[in-house]
C-alpha cells in the first residue's frame, strides 16, 4: 500500500513528462533540409517549419533599411559530414557552392536586424517555412563562418 | 625555444600524473581487486569458453591474489609518493601555463594557438586571457585548475580518512591524465609552424629540412568574446565543472573502499556548494554576456552548447537537495551515487562540448579528432562507475522507508525527479536529430519553442514544492501540519496574484508564474520571519540581531532560503522578458522620434571614427524621454574590427528595476541621407534576473561559509575522548 502510493505517484510524474515531451516534439519539430532536397520536394514542404543551410552568395544581398527587410540567395551544400569531408571540409565545401552555378540556389528574406556575420561564403542555417511563390521566409537566421576562425595554417608569404 | 620547453613541462606532467594515478592504485590492492570483482557480469563472463573467458578468469585470479598481498607499510608509504607526485603537477602545469601566457603576451606567432588566439592590436590583458579562448588553451587551463583543486584536497588532514586518499588521487590523476594527455598529443597549445618544402604545416618537433615560420600577425581574438562577460564566464564555468570531479572522486572512494556511509558526502558538501555557486554564476554571466553582446534582445536561446552547461547544473542541483536526505534519513544511498556519476560524466561532455566556438551545432563536433576520444572516456568511466555502484548495491540500502507523501524527503524526491525531468526533456531535444535520422531517415530538429513547452510546466512544479517543502517535516507531514503553516502567505500570494490581474495582465502564464513567485517568497520570508520572532523570545534581542543569529546558527538551512528567493527574483526577470517583451524597428532622421513602452526616443546624433586598437567605431545619441521628461541620453554603436572583418554591435541600455530600454544602432552610411537604422527592445523586469543572481551569490555564501566545523569541535573534544571519534 505505502509502496503503491508512491509508484503511483512515480507513474504520474513518468506519465507527464512524456507527454510533455510528445507533445512539444509534435508542436516544435523543425524538418532539417538542403537546398536539393527543398527543390526536389516543391510544393510538398510549403508552410512546414524547416531549418535549411546554404553558402551565402555575397552579390545577392540586398538589405531594405526601410522596411529592415534583408533579402539573399544562398546555394546548395551538403548537410552530411562524411560528404562535407570530401569536399575538403566546410569551408571548402562553402567555397566550392559559390563558385558552381550548377548549384541548386534558394532565396531567402529575413525581416529583422542584418547580422555581423552575413557575408559571402558564410554558412546560413534558416529557420522559417517555404512560401508558395518558392521564396524561403526566414524567422531566425543562424551564420557560421569556419573560413576565419578555424584557419589552422596562415597564408603564406609568396608561394 | 620556450615553445618547446612547454611542451616538455606538458610530457612530464603527463607521466608524473600517470605516475601518481598508478602508484595510488598499486598502494591499495585489495581497492583494486575490489575494480577487478566489480567488472560488469564478470561471473558470468568467466564461464565463457575460450579467450575471452580466460581473461576474466586471470582477473578473478589476480583479484584473488592481490587481495592477499596487502602490506599496510608499504601501502602508507606508496600511496605518500603517490601523494607528493600529484601535488608536483600544479607547479608544473602552473609553469607550463606561464610560458603560454608569455608566448601569448609576447607576440610569438610562430605558435599555433598564439597565432589562432591573439593578434598585435588585442591589449595585453586580452592576450592574457586569451589562454583560454581556444580549445588548445583552454585544456590547459582545464588540467591546471583540476590539479590546484586535487592539490588542495590532498592537503588536508586526513586522520580518518586514510583509505580514501588512494582512491581520491586515483580518480584525480586519471582525470588529470586524461585532460593533460589530450593537450599533449592532439591539441597541443605550443604547436608551431615550419616550412618545409610541401608547405607551412604545424609540428611539435621540428622536421628535417624546415625552418620555422613566423606569420605576421595572428588572427586575433573574435571581437565578439572580447567582452568582460566573455572573459571571466569560460573561467567560473571551468571552475565549477572542475570542482564537481572532487566529489565524484570521494564517490569512487566510498564505493571502491566499502565505506559507504554519508561520510563522503560530508566531507565534500563544500565542494559541491562551491562547484554549484561557480556554475550557476557562469551560466548567468554566459546569460548576460549574449544579453549585451550578441544583440538579439535575449540571454538564453536553448543552444546545444548552453545545453551541455546547463545538464551537470541539473543534475548537480537535484545532487544538492538529495544530499540531505541521505544525510538526515539514510536513505537514497544509490541515487545520490549515481547522480554525482552523471554530474561528473555530463561534465566531461560539457567542457567537450562547450570548450570554444561563438556558434557551432553537434555535427561540428563530431569532426574533430577529440571527439571519440571524449565519448571513449565518458564510456569508460559511466560503466566502471555504475559496475562499482551495482557491487555495492547490498550496502547502499535504505536505512529507513518512506512512509508519507508529503513528508520532506518525499517532496525532495519529487523535486529530484522534475530535475531528472528537465535533464530528459534536454537530453531527448539534444538526440532528437540523432535518433530521428536513424529510425526515420528525415532530420528533424527542435527549437527554442520545444524547451520552453516541455519544460515550462516543470520549473513551475519545482517552484511549487520550494514553497511548500521548507515547511514540511521530515519522516511525517499531513495536509493539516502543512496547511496550518503556509495559509496565512498563501491568501496573500493569492492577493497579490489578484490585483496583477485586475491591473496588469491577463496572460494565463504570467499569473500563474507570478503567483508561484509570490507563493515561494511569502512563505519563504514568513518562515524566516517566525523563526526569527521566536529566537526573539527566547533570546531577547531585537528582531534584526535575531535574524541574523538565526542565520548563523543554521546557515546551510537559511543560506538555502536566500538561494530560493534569488531564484524566485530570477524567475522574475524571466517570466518579463519571456512574456512580455516589446520591439520595434525603423530608420529616423536627425531629430525624428519614435515611442515604445512608454518611452519617446529621439535620433540626435551620430559620429564614425577610429578606436585606439584600430576598430571603426560608430556611434549614435539618442536622447529618451518619458511623458515630456528628459531621462538622458544613450550611445548605441557598431564596431567595425578590420583584422577580424567583423562586426560588433553593441546595444545602449537603459536599465531600471521596471524595464529595461535597449537601443540597437542596426546601419548607418555616411553617404545616404535617410537617416540611421534602430532596433529598440523594452524589456519589462529583466534587471531582476541580474539583481537575483547577486542576492545568488550572497545566499550561496552563506550556505557554504565553513560554519563552526563539527569536525574541529569534535577534534578539540576528542583529546579527552578519543573513543568518539574513533567510533564515528
Amino acid at each position: 500500500m505505502k509502496i503503491n502510493k508512491f509508484v503511483i505517484g512515480g507513474l504520474l510524474i513518468l506519465g507527464a513528462v512524456v507527454f510533455l515531451i510528445a507533445n512539444a516534439t509534435q508542436g516544435a519539430s523543425q524538418y532539417f533540409m538542403t537546398v536539393d532536397e527543398l527543390k526536389a520536394e516543391g510544393p510538398d514542404v510549403v508552410d512546414k517549419n524547416l531549418r535549411v543551410s546554404g553558402a551565402v552568395l555575397g552579390d545577392t544581398i540586398q538589405y531594405d533599411l526601410s522596411t529592415l527587410t534583408l533579402t539573399f540567395e544562398v546555394a546548395h551544400v551538403p548537410a552530411d559530414a562524411p560528404e562535407i569531408e570530401t569536399e575538403g571540409g566546410l569551408a571548402e565545401a562553402l567555397y566550392q557552392a559559390t563558385i558552381d552555378p550548377s548549384r541548386a540556389r534558394m532565396t531567402v528574406v529575413y525581416v529583422g536586424v542584418k547580422p555581423d556575420l552575413l557575408r559571402h561564403e558564410a554558412q546560413a542555417i534558416v529557420t522559417g517555412h517555404l512560401g508558395a511563390d518558392g521564396i524561403f521566409y526566414a524567422e531566425e537566421l543562424l551564420l557560421k563562418c569556419p573560413t576565419r576562425y578555424e584557419e589552422a595554417v596562415p597564408e603564406q608569404a609568396g608561394n | 625555444m620556450i615553445a618547446n620547453l612547454g611542451f616538455g613541462i606538458l610530457l612530464v606532467t603527463f607521466f608524473v600524473a600517470l605516475y601518481s594515478g598508478v602508484t595510488a592504485v598499486l598502494s591499495n590492492p585489495k581497492g583494486l581487486a575490489t575494480i577487478f570483482r566489480s567488472l560488469p557480469g564478470s561471473e558470468y563472463l568467466r564461464a565463457l569458453p575460450g579467450r575471452l573467458g580466460r581473461f576474466f578468469r586471470i582477473t578473478h585470479d589476480l583479484a584473488n591474489w592481490l587481495e592477499k598481498k596487502e602490506d599496510p607499510q608499504r601501502s602508507a608509504s606508496m600511496a605518500e609518493s603517490a601523494r607528493r607526485a600529484m601535488l608536483l603537477t600544479w607547479p608544473l602545469l602552473t609553469l607550463a601555463s606561464l610560458l603560454l601566457i608569455y608566448l601569448l603576451v609576447n607576440n610569438h606567432f610562430e605558435v599555433q594557438f598564439v597565432y589562432e588566439v591573439t593578434s598585435r592590436s588585442m591589449p595585453t590583458y586580452l592576450k592574457v586571457t586569451a589562454w583560454w579562448g581556444g580549445q588548445a588553451g583552454s585544456l590547459l587551463f582545464w588540467s591546471w585548475l583540476m590539479s590546484a583543486f586535487a592539490s588542495l584536497v590532498t592537503l588536508r588532514k586526513w586522520d580518518r580518512d586514510r583509505e580514501f586518499l588512494p582512491w581520491v588521487i586515483f580518480v584525480s590523476c586519471f582525470t588529470l591524465a586524461f585532460f593533460v594527455g589530450m593537450t599533449v598529443f592532439f591539441e597541443n597549445p605550443f604547436k608551431m609552424f615550419y616550412q618545409t618544402s610541401t608547405g607551412v604545416e604545424a609540428y611539435l618537433i621540428q622536421p628535417a629540412n624546415s625552418v620555422l615560420f613566423t606569420p605576421e600577425d595572428g588572427n586575433g581574438l573574435n571581437p565578439l568574446l572580447r567582452h568582460p562577460g566573455m572573459i571571466i564566464h569560460p573561467p567560473m564555468l571551468y571552475l565549477g565543472f572542475v570542482s564537481y570531479v572532487i566529489p565524484f572522486a570521494f564517490a569512487i572512494a566510498a564505493l571502491i573502499t566499502g565505506r559507504t556511509d554519508d561520510r563522503w558526502i560530508r566531507l565534500t558538501r563544500r565542494w559541491s556548494l562551491w562547484a554549484w555557486l561557480f556554475l550557476t554564476f557562469g551560466l548567468v554571466l554566459g546569460g548576460r554576456w549574449a544579453y549585451d553582446v550578441l544583440g538579439w534582445g535575449g540571454y538564453w536561446g536553448w543552444d546545444p552548447v548552453e545545453i551541455a552547461a546547463f545538464m551537470p547544473w541539473l543534475t548537480g542541483t537535484a545532487f544538492l537537495h538529495s544530499v540531505m536526505i541521505q544525510e538526515k534519513r539514510g536513505m537514497l544511498k544509490t541515487w545520490n551515487m549515481l547522480l554525482i556519476i552523471l554530474t561528473y560524466d555530463l561534465v566531461i561532455f560539457g567542457t567537450f562540448l562547450t570548450r570554444s566556438g561563438v556558434l557551432s551545432s553537434v555535427h561540428a563536433f563530431a569532426q574533430s579528432a577529440i571527439g571519440p576520444l571524449f565519448f571513449t572516456y565518458i564510456a569508460i568511466t559511466l560503466i566502471a562507475s555504475v559496475a562499482l555502484v551495482i557491487y555495492r548495491w547490498g550496502n547502499l540500502k535504505a536505512e529507513t522507508e518512506m512512509h508519507s507523501l508529503l513528508s520532506r524527503e518525499a517532496l525532495f524526491l519529487f523535486n529530484n525527479l522534475l530535475f531528472m525531468s528537465i535533464l530528459v526533456v534536454c537530453f531527448w531535444g539534444v538526440i532528437y536529430p540523432l535518433t530521428s535520422e536513424l529510425f526515420t531517415g528525415a532530420k528533424v530538429t527542435v527549437g527554442p519553442a520545444f524547451y520552453e513547452r516541455a519544460n515550462g510546466p516543470l520549473f513551475a512544479g519545482l517552484m511549487f514544492l520550494m514553497g511548500i517543502a521548507p515547511l514540511s517535516a521530515w519522516g511525517h507531514s499531513t495536509f493539516k501540519t502543512l496547511g496550518r503553516a503556509m495559509w496565512v502567505p498563501t491568501v496573500l500570494a493569492f492577493i497579490i496574484t489578484a490585483v496583477i490581474f485586475a491591473m496588469y495582465t491577463r496572460n494565463v502564464y504570467a499569473i500563474i508564474g507570478f503567483f508561484l513567485v509570490a507563493f515561494v517568497i511569502l512563505i519563504t520570508l514568513y518562515e524566516y520571519g517566525r523563526g526569527a520572532v521566536a529566537r526573539q523570545k527566547t533570546h531577547q534581542e531585537n528582531f534584526f540581531t535575531a535574524i541574523l543569529n538565526l542565520t548563523a546558527r543554521d546557515r546551510r538551512r537559511y543560506g538555502g532560503y536566500i538561494v530560493h528567493l534569488s531564484m524566485m527574483l530570477m524567475a522574475i526577470g524571466i517570466l518579463g522578458i519571456e512574456l512580455f517583451q516589446m520591439e520595434t524597428q525603423g530608420t529616423l532622421e536627425v531629430n525624428q522620434q519614435t515611442s515604445i513602452g512608454g518611452y519617446d526616443v529621439v535620433y540626435q546624433d551620430i559620429a564614425r571614427f577610429t578606436g585606439p586598437d584600430g576598430r571603426e567605431v560608430t556611434r549614435a545619441v539618442v536622447g529618451i524621454y518619458q511623458n515630456g521628461e528628459y531621462l538622458g541620453t544613450l550611445h548605441p554603436r557598431i564596431d567595425y574590427y578590420f583584422d577580424a572583418q567583423q562586426a560588433m554591435t553593441i546595444p545602449g541600455q537603459r536599465a531600471t528595476l521596471k524595464d529595461d530600454l535597449y537601443i540597437l544602432l542596426v546601419s548607418w552610411e555616411p553617404a545616404s541621407a535617410v537617416g540611421a537604422t534602430f532596433k529598440i527592445y523594452v524589456n519589462p523586469l529583466v534587471n531582476w534576473l541580474w539583481l537575483g543572481s547577486l542576492l545568488f551569490l550572497v545566499g550561496i555564501v552563506i550556505a557554504a561559509m565553513p560554519d563552526k566545523d563539527p569536525e574541529r569541535v569534535m577534534a578539540r573534544a576528542g583529546k579527552r575522548t578519543r573513543q568518539v571519534s574513533a567510533a564515528d
